[in-house]
């Protein structure tokens, strides 16, 4: 029949929380439930993604035309940025194994600060969208969607050029948004870092923001060609 | 012979979940699983008997075929908010935050799951979602229907869309947390010794719903919020007037909708495998099979949403895709309707009124799957699709299939989570007013579906009306049926009799604890050793089909107490 | 097979509703037998077997590959075989037949529009013969509807900014239920009405009592005119600085971006209110649009209008366009295939 398990009364690490039978059991949980999310962000980036896709295939040379419009280099310089700031998360995340905390907290300041750079560059394109009367519908009443400051590729309708920019900003959003999230996850493991909270027995929280850092990574490095490159090679003639 | 040792230490404790800490601060900050799955059973129970009512007002208006109780636009706001009401914020959460939250961790022999604090999130996530939503319902409603079809919800409804949209979004996220919770747990936390095929099928199911939860749910995320936008910003996204698709609404709102049909029923039928199971004292008949075939419907479910559209407009040889794939996700159900039925076979059978409820399960699921196949078959579906032939089935299913399931389990469950029997006598009556209330309810409308009555009609042809008449009178008697359980279930919490450890006497893990267990379940944590639904050894296993003398082991009262 | 007189089905009044019947039968007849059958063992299981003694524990029973294989297969082979059986008849339902009468319907909140190729126009009502193939053309001018009705077994969505359709034969006479089966608003279950079935002597005769208006293609061409399509297209659509669109209805036509697609109608009314979308090759792209300008009943009108021009002349080919301002001087740019 059943035999019952003695419970050893141990010296318990104190992040242990007590529903885990020890910190290993703790650590699995805690990076699968990370994946599992992740997979739920994908889903749903998966659906605007979908969208995108389907109306690419309708209205190419719009699409073409309105991508043509965004500014490629800011968006290749966010690409560049977010590349390093993976790295610098990384490298966090190997500080904190080995237990360097100085380091620790350098690559996530690093970290951090590129992810603003980041939406600081977004702020800045967004702005000029507005400048540019590409707001799509009527989100600013006073500031109607416009297409004429858009160069059409012949072939392309300006209206459809609309339905490019709802996916941008959609898209683009969403990313910011969770950017954002980001930002503000790295800043609270930023503050326990700084507590010397982390180490090698114990630094989970590093490695799943670390796990969350690269996917909103991955998902701008979709965006960026999907959304600036499509229309490059048609730029000049035909 | 054997006798289900109970696990715990000769002299129980008296504290217990329940009595561990009193105040509501207790109860609104906890991070116990138990009390956090008594937290949710409160929110369902009242969403449902809202829905309900929503429910009365539609019947009460279809007696007569002229429109003459409610005006059209109320009516119209009446269907979709019994809809919403009842899909969201009842079956979705119902058996997966109650029994799933409660006895998760107890099943596989855990102190709680994976996140607790999580967990705890998803219930006020629930509640900010549904009161966003009864408060749109209350400021003036929404009348798309539950579905939100564009360009009506975009463009033409002047109701509370958004609003009512921002709710559900919210909602959505407790499904979401919930899903990740239940997976993470059952892969990360089992008890030693607890290997993947010892797990009760309640956990198979349980872990096969919370697949299409994370992977489905996000859809619908998205689904909403693209609503929202261009109900707000008027940009084109489904609107033709600019190059949108209403059909691409379509696509996206049932790449989830049907997959969340399958939450709603797979925790059903894990509650009915134990039932089946543990009130016939045996193993399940077929347990692998019954186990991959939850992860069967899952995936499968997810390729199907096209059955939804075959008159939308959509391609023919989608359709037939679709068409061919919905005929194939009904095997696995229809492997477990004879596994269970198998397992009654040479077994002891009570006719207690959990098993009552599962008995009820099998035959009316076997209908409203049965009456699926109507509805796979294209040439069928054109002439029946937006007809009550869709409504009755889907009624059976989610009424007939997850309701009398949540009930069963509740009953069954009910002295672990209380530690009070309910009382036999009434719950047996209950059963049997819902169960024939039901059935008046929704069969008629079978033929009345057939016979060319479209849904959402709240003024129909005089021809239809002995259909909605008989149905009518059947939801009076089905309504009633649910309120019964709600009294004495209540009324048994204080004066119920005191329920011992196991009241049933069967092997299953959450029954080796004290009821009402103690907060982190079990004073000794298990080490497992015996297989699921193990009642008698497996050395005594017999072969169907050969002969053995005696179909039991001596029977003689076990040894000691509980 | 005769299915009218039962009272619990509807009347079967066209060429697939007995066979829509037919399939609906053999399904629940496999429904019921299932359904006794496995209540039956349910049931006989439950009293055979039910508990005598309080602590009896029966033996476990292992399970057995060959019955897992065995109910699952043979509900598979049944699936299967009703599956073929609705798929069949599905394509029967979708294939409208070449040779139908067709009639438009324009659905817009709450109700139908229904005009004839030869005139008529109905609302709410749809006058067809008895034994003619009637192929339906919809759309809608605002929301999706849906065009039911239970006693031809038909059911298709009618949407805007696009056209759906289906096709019937009735095979009675007399006056059916039509029915808006996709919730629309406010009134959808006010947004009903007839089909009634003539024969077709007196269906005749009913076109000539309700004669008096145009035909869609008459209007049509007067629509044709007063727009000024003809500046571009020809006055019966021999073509000029715009693609020919004599004889074009049906025909296979190149793009500019390399795609061919078949001009059908919903190509035709896209040209008209997008025309931006697909550009015949050897065009630019100079035609404006026209949405906000014509309502559906019209785009229907100009479509008739445009399916009825034939080549003027088989033997003559036709003049190949001379696109005017052409800035795109793609190397070999066909002729417009529009024959």
């Amino acid at each position: 029949m059943a035999e019952t398990a003695i419970v050893e009364h141990e010296v318990h690490h104190p992040a242990l929380q007590h529903h885990f039978e020890n910190l290993e059991q703790q650590r699995e949980a805690g990076t699968l439930g990370m994946w599992v999310f992740l997979v739920t962000e994908m889903m749903f980036f998966g659906g605007m993604f979908m969208a995108y896709t389907l109306y690419r295939y309708k209205y190419g040379l719009a699409f073409a035309s309105a991508s043509n419009h965004l500014s490629w280099k800011l968006g290749a310089f966010n690409t560049a940025v977010l590349i390093i700031s993976s790295f610098t998360m990384a490298f966090a995340v190997y500080n904190a194994q080995i237990g360097k905390q100085r380091r620790l907290i350098v690559s996530l300041a690093i970290t951090i600060l590129l992810g603003l750079t980041f939406l600081g560059v977004k702020a800045v394109e967004y702005h000029d969208k507005y400048e540019d009367h590409l707001i799509p519908g009527r989100l600013f009443p006073g500031n109607p969607f416009n297409p004429s400051t858009i160069h059409l590729l012949p072939g392309a309708s300006a209206q459809n050029t609309e339905i490019f920019y709802w996916l941008y900003f959609a898209m683009t959003g969403m990313h910011a948004l969770h950017m954002v999230i980001g930002v503000g996850l790295l800043s609270v493991i930023l503050f326990f870092s700084v507590r010397g909270r982390y180490g090698p027995e114990y630094h989970n929280p590093v490695e799943v923001s670390g796990l969350y850092w690269h996917f909103v990574d991955l998902i701008w490095i979709f965006l960026f060609p999907l959304l600036y490159l499509l229309g490059r090679h048609m730029e000049h003639g035909g | 012979m054997r006798a289900i040792e109970a696990f715990e230490p000769p002299l129980p404790s008296k504290v217990n979940y329940i009595n561990a800490q009193y105040g509501l601060k207790s109860w609104l900050l906890t991070k116990d699983h138990k009390r956090i799955a008594l937290l949710y059973l409160g929110s369902v129970t009242l969403f449902f008997f809202f829905g309900g009512i929503y429910a009365m007002l539609i019947r009460i208006e279809l007696l007569t075929p002229r429109g003459d109780f409610l005006s059209s636009a109320t009516y119209n706001k009446v269907f979709t908010q019994h809809g919403i009401l009842m899909i969201f914020f009842f079956l979705i959460p119902a058996i997966p935050a109650t029994l799933g939250n409660f006895l998760v961790p107890m099943m596989i022999g855990a102190k709680d799951l994976a996140f607790p604090r999580i967990n705890l999130l998803s219930w006020y996530i629930y509640l900010v979602g549904g009161t966003i939503t009864i408060y749109a319902l209350l400021a003036g409603g929404v009348d798309t229907g539950w579905t939100f079809y564009a360009p009506y919800s975009t463009t033409f409804s002047n109701s509370y869309v958004v609003l009512t949209g921002v709710g559900i979004f919210i909602s959505g996220f407790s499904s979401i947390l919930t899903g990740l919770n239940f997976i993470v747990t059952i892969h990360t936390m089992r008890a030693p010794g607890m290997t993947w095929f010892r797990l009760p099928l309640f956990i198979w199911s349980h872990y096969a719903t919370s697949l299409i939860m994370i992977l489905g749910t996000p859809v619908i995320a998205i689904t909403i919020l693209l609503l929202a936008f261009e109900r707000l910003a008027h940009i084109g996204i489904f609107d033709p007037a600019i190059g949108g698709d209403p059909v691409l609404f379509q696509h996206l709102f049932w790449f989830y909708s049907h997959p969340a049909v399958y939450i709603m029923i797979l925790p059903g039928m894990g509650v009915v495998s134990e039932l089946i199971a543990n009130f016939s004292r045996k193993n399940i008949f077929g347990y692998k099979f019954v186990a991959f075939s939850s992860l069967a419907i899952a995936i499968f479910g997810f390729l199907v949403w096209g059955h939804h559209m075959f008159v939308s407009g959509q391609s023919v040889y989608a359709g037939m895709i679709f068409s061919f794939l919905s005929f194939a996700v009904a095997i696995p159900s229809a492997v477990k309707v004879f596994n269970w039925t198998a397992t009654l076979y040479k077994g002891s059978i009570s006719y207690d009124t959990p098993m009552l409820y599962a008995l009820g399960f099998i035959g009316l699921f076997l209908i409203g799957g049965m009456t699926g196949l109507f509805l796979a078959s294209i040439a069928i579906d054109v002439h029946v699709t937006d007809t009550y032939f869709v409504v009755a089935h889907f009624h059976y299913i989610m009424v007939g299939g997850t309701l009398l399931a949540y009930l069963g389990g509740l009953h069954y469950w009910w002295p672990k989570i209380s530690g009070r029997m309910y009382p036999e006598g009434w719950a047996r009556f209950a059963a049997l007013v819902v169960f024939v209330g039901f059935n008046l309810t929704f069969l008629p409308q079978f033929v009345a579906g057939y016979l060319g009555m479209p849904r959402r009609y709240h003024a129909y042809p005089p021809e239809f009306q002995v259909f909605n008449v008989l149905s009518s009178a059947g939801a009076s008697i089905l309504g009633t049926g649910t309120l019964i359980p709600l009294v004495y279930l209540i009324w048994s919490m204080r004066y119920g009799r005191h329920a011992e450890a196991n009241p049933w006497n069967l092997p299953g893990l959450e029954w080796r604890t004290q009821s009402p267990p103690p907060t982190e379940n079990f004073i000794v944590s298990p080490v497992v050793t015996w297989e699921a639904y193990e009642f008698a050894s497996p050395d005594e296993m017999e072969v169907v089909g050969t002969r053995h003398a005696a179909r039991f082991e001596d029977a003689e009262a076990p040894a000691g107490g509980d | 097979m005769e299915t009218g007189w039962i009272s619990w089905l509807p009347e079967a009044a066209s060429t697939m509703a007995s066979k829509v019947d037919a399939l609906f039968f053999y399904l629940s007849g496999v429904t019921a037998f299932f359904t006794l059958l496995i209540s039956g063992v349910l049931i006989f299981f439950v009293i055979r077997y039910r508990r005598r003694s309080p602590f009896e524990i029966p033996r476990p029973v292992a399970g057995s590959h060959k019955l897992e294989t065995i109910w699952s297969v043979i509900p598979f082979v049944i699936a299967m075989s009703m599956f073929v059986w609705a798929t069949q008849l599905y394509f029967q339902q979708v294939r409208s037949p070449k040779l139908a009468t067709e009639v438009y319907v324009v659905g817009k909140q709450w109700m139908w529009k229904v005009q004839h190729s030869t005139g008529q126009r109905e609302i709410n009502e749809l006058h067809v013969p008895k034994g003619r193939k009637i192929r339906l053309i919809m759309t809608s001018e605002d929301t999706i509807h849906s065009f039911f009705i239970p006693a031809f077994r038909i059911k298709a969505d009618v949407l805007p900014g696009r056209y759906t359709d289906q096709w019937f034969e009735a095979t009675k006479t007399g006056t059916f239920h039509l029915f808006c089966a996709e919730y629309c608003g406010m009134n959808h279950s006010g947004m009903i009405g007839s089909v009634v079935v003539m024969e077709p002597r007196e269906f005749d005769n009913w076109l000539t009592g309700n004669g008096g208006n145009q035909s869609p293609a008459v209007a049509g061409q007067q629509l044709f005119q007063s727009l000024g399509c003809a500046s571009c297209h020809g006055v019966n659509g021999e073509g000029g600085r715009g693609p020919t669109l004599a004889g074009l209805f049906g025909k296979q036509t190149l793009l500019t971006n390399g795609q061919s697609v078949i001009a059908d109608e919903g190509y035709i009314r896209e040209s008209i209110v997008n025309p931006q979308a697909k550009i015949v090759a050897g065009f630019t792209p100079i035609m404006p649009t026209f949405q906000g300008q014509v309502s559906e009943d019209q785009v229907l009108q100009l479509l008739a209008f445009i399916k009825s021009l034939h080549i003027v002349n088989p033997q003559q080919p036709v003049p190949a366009a001379s696109p005017v301002n052409t800035r795109s001087q793609t190397a070999a740019t066909p002729p417009p295939n529009l024959k």
